[in-house]
């Protein structure tokens, strides 16, 4: 039986999307201080459309191999405003406003999720 | 799957490195006014280098510091030492000068705020993420 496994939606794998946006924020101001450190970006986009990408795999002995594909991994390095002198590219000021953004939108995806199992539940309840 | 534990790991990282920066700081004020009897004894500021913690080798398994950071070597501060004459001074050498340490005060105190602004940043990303893994947990009560 597959009751409840499309019930929570997108918002599932979105929410680990989002911790994982947390942590690569955290990681850059951990490194707002470390010579030639280069500061890294989740695209959301990317990671998103590589959930519903298809890969081509050989699937048969007589099937020539597939060119080897690397999944987009969404990462990306940051373009700074500003260079210095040390070679990091870690804006701190753009960092913190990014982690905010961030923990917003974990928080926005957390409230998806509670109205879905609320829903569930109510469901469930027959009430 | 790396999730929100891993923040608190790298956080933590980025803390106790900002502090022996912190340290260091402290170390180069407390000897700002020391004096000594060669060039080569003389005090130097020291400066701590820090380095990204990128390879799994530089972690320890169960623990995900995975991106943080560490200090790779303190160094010395490539400033000159000045020499003052001075040959009421104990440690005056045969010509009556005396070597300074080559610490900047105001330098010190500018990175002693600004490894201190460090030291926030981080603690007030283990607030936030502590706060996100709390509200996570209360899912199942909505």
């Amino acid at each position: 039986m597959d009751l409840f496994s499309g019930a929570l939606g997108i918002h599932e794998r979105a929410l680990g999307v989002r911790s994982q946006r947390l942590e690569v924020l955290s990681r850059n101001i951990a490194n707002a201080d470390t010579p030639n450190y280069k500061a890294e970006e989740l695209d959301f986009k990317a990671m998103l459309k590589e959930t519903s990408r298809e890969y081509i795999s050989a699937t048969h002995a007589k099937h020539y191999a597939a060119l080897e594909e690397q999944p987009d991994d969404g990462k990306r390095f940051r373009v700074p405003f500003n260079s210095t002198f040390d070679g990091n590219t870690v804006e701190i000021s753009v960092e913190q406003a990014q982690f905010g953004q961030a923990a917003a939108d974990y928080q926005t995806t957390l409230n998806f999720l509670e109205n879905r199992i609320s829903g569930i539940r109510k469901a469930l309840k027959g009430e | 799957m790396r999730t929100l534990d891993s923040v608190f790991g790298i956080a933590g990282t980025a803390l106790n490195s900002q502090l022996v920066r912190m340290n260091t700081t402290a170390s180069n004020l407390a000897n700002a006014s020391t004096v000594a009897k060669t060039e080569g004894e003389a005090f130097r500021a020291k400066r701590p280098v820090f380095k990204a913690l990128v390879k799994d080798e530089f972690t320890n398994a169960g623990f995900p510091y995975l991106g943080g950071v560490k200090v790779d070597q303190v160094v010395d501060d490539p400033t000159p030492i000045r020499s003052i004459y001075d040959p009421g001074n104990p440690s005056a050498d045969e010509k009556g000068y005396v070597y300074l340490s080559n610490v900047n005060e105001m330098q010190e105190m500018v990175e002693m705020m600004a490894a201190s602004r460090s030291y926030q940043n981080n603690v007030e990303v283990v607030n936030t993420a502590r706060q996100l893994m709390m509200r996570t947990l209360e899912i199942t009560k909505s």
